[in-house]
């Protein structure tokens, strides 16, 4: 694979051939292709139960209808989004495939965008029947939150491949022994993305950090949209700008890793 | 600078002196790659021409591993110098990497997908032309037919060695660099994969780099035999060249000469 020679144009052809190459790995397997919406599915069941619970007894939740379902779903766009995106590249480590993919003239950049592809179609796989469950079980239609719920999305899809990369570059460097990482990083941002509470719940030195995550933009902006009926186009902005620096950072992180992996030969093995 | 090492440039000099032949496959220039407190791979150089088969032969632990990767960019050396099809690695990987391939036992070919969408994937990533024709055409030559569309791990042993070297021809490279090409085959279809290798060569004028524990192998495929061990380049000839120095009958005894530490027997 060769990062050091980007200016050479991108080949799509190349990135289609990875996104094959995943599909047909999702097509023959179809534990694969239940486990995709198992965990939403079970997701949106709980919490939709909890806030019609909720939404009986409270005054509060009752005006905010939708507000801990829609928290739900904008949450597992962000972890499945990022677990679409490392899975994928995990099946090349599990397959001991990366060393097929790093001779063969593959570029980092095509490799990413296919498994950001990936990422979008393993998620829409999982998270849109979650979305039809939500609508028809407890009445809360994503899909009508209209443009700001492609604003959420686009902002919350951004940080979950930031986080993918950055997170495919240590395994990369690090071998399986770093797999725990893909499955447990995003939970640490979960607390500071205040995605179940309004950032003003925090002490102020943490609504600081809070503030550095994207996430936090989206969540208050979905709290004001259900709440206030307002929607926030500074908050996405702010959220956009901040996605961008994270993404040309876990870029530039990936490649670092890359080149720390050939530097300690990590990448014949690949194991633990 | 003393003479020694004096002499030993001016030799370096010679060696990747610009050749009137164009340049060669595979130069390594005073290679060294450091492991922590282990030296891999102690200054090593050799020069590969372009149409030849060489071996790499060397114990366990020798460096050939870390050679080949070093020479496909895999892993990067502490110092020293590799340049491939007259470009230096990994910098202008991108210039060659369309125009080599690799088989390797560190290597896997995904075990869910069939050998067909197997070749049909990387026939794309190395921008294969009418490349269901050419799966046809190795399918044919190297006997996939029977398991073409069954799933890469539900094949045997042998089976998946012809699947990686399908793979590893796919792109009908200029260079193929073979680490144990056919470990793991019956000693018939082993035969088979060498005479396939032969022809390759022949027919498209490729370049093989092979490293391997078969010293019948060796004996019959390669022009040209470098051993390595402990990291360093040990012996560098034909094998025909090394059996008459060491006075042996084959390769194996040589290769046991040299790992046992015992010196070359001047010939009678």
């Amino acid at each position: 694979m060769s990062e050091l020679a980007l200016h050479r144009g991108i080949s799509f052809h190349r990135i289609g051939a990875m996104i094959l190459r995943y599909w047909y790995l999702l097509l023959s397997s179809w534990p694969r292709l239940m486990e995709l919406m198992y965990w939403p599915i079970l997701q949106i069941i709980t919490w939709g139960f909890l806030q019609t619970y909720i939404a009986q007894n409270a005054g509060f939740f009752a005006r905010a209808g939708g507000t801990l379902i829609g928290a739900v779903i904008l949450w597992d766009i962000l972890f499945r989004g990022q677990l679409g995106f490392s899975i994928s590249f995990l099946e090349e480590m599990w397959a001991r495939n990366l060393g097929n993919l790093m001779m063969s003239p593959l570029k980092p950049i095509e490799f990413l965008a296919a498994l950001m592809a990936m990422s979008l179609i393993r998620l829409a796989i999982g998270v849109i029947p979650m979305m039809l469950l939500a609508l028809y079980v407890f009445g809360f239609n994503f899909f009508a939150l209209g443009l700001p719920a492609i604003a959420f999305f686009c902002n919350l899809i951004f940080t979950s491949w930031a986080v993918g990369i950055f997170v495919s570059g240590l395994v990369l460097r690090n071998g399986l022994g770093a797999e725990s990482i893909v499955w447990t990083l995003m939970f640490a941002l979960m607390p500071l993305a205040c995605v179940y509470y309004p950032v003003r719940v925090l002490p102020l030195w943490l609504q600081h950090v809070s503030w550095c995550l994207p996430p936090t933009y989206v969540f208050e902006g979905l709290r004001a949209l259900l709440t206030e009926h307002v929607f926030r186009a500074d908050l996405m902005a702010s959220a956009l700008i901040i996605n961008a620096a994270l993404l040309v950072a876990s870029f530039a992180a990936f490649l670092a890793l890359l080149n720390s992996a050939r530097r300690h030969g990590s990448l014949l093995g690949g194991g633990e | 600078m003393n003479e020694p090492m004096a002499q030993n440039d001016a030799n370096l000099a010679l060696l990747f002196a610009a050749d009137p032949a164009g340049p060669a496959a595979i130069e390594v220039e005073r290679l060294v790659k450091q492991y922590k407190k282990t030296r891999a791979v102690d200054d090593i150089s050799f020069r590969i021409a372009r149409g030849s088969i060489t071996g790499l032969l060397g114990g366990n632990g020798a460096g050939k591993t870390t050679t080949i990767a070093m020479i496909m960019g895999l892993v990067l050396p502490t110092s020293g110098r590799v340049a491939v099809l007259g470009h230096p690695m990994p910098q202008e990987s991108a210039h060659v990497l369309g125009r080599m391939n690799f088989e390797s036992p560190y290597v896997d070919m995904p075990m869910r997908l069939t050998v067909r969408q197997n070749l049909t994937i990387f026939g794309r990533l190395y921008a294969v032309k009418n490349l269901a024709e050419r799966i046809r055409e190795l399918a044919s030559d190297l006997d996939l037919d029977d398991f073409l569309d069954r799933p890469n791990g539900k094949l045997s042993a042998g089976q998946k060695t012809r699947v990686a070297l399908a793979k590893a021809l796919i792109n009908q490279p200029e260079l193929l660099l073979l680490d144990e090409p056919t470990a793991s085959l019956d000693p018939d279809t082993a035969d088979w994969v060498r005479e396939h290798l032969e022809t390759y060569r022949k027919t498209h004028d490729a370049t093989i780099l092979l490293a391997s524990h078969n010293m019948f192998e060796v004996e019959r495929l390669c022009d040209r035999v470098i051993i390595l061990k402990r990291g360093r380049v040990e012996e560098d000839d034909s094998p025909d060249g090394i059996m008459a120095r060491y006075s042996r009958a084959n390769l194996e005894e040589v290769f046991l000469d040299v790992a046992r530490g015992r010196v070359e027997v001047p010939a009678s």
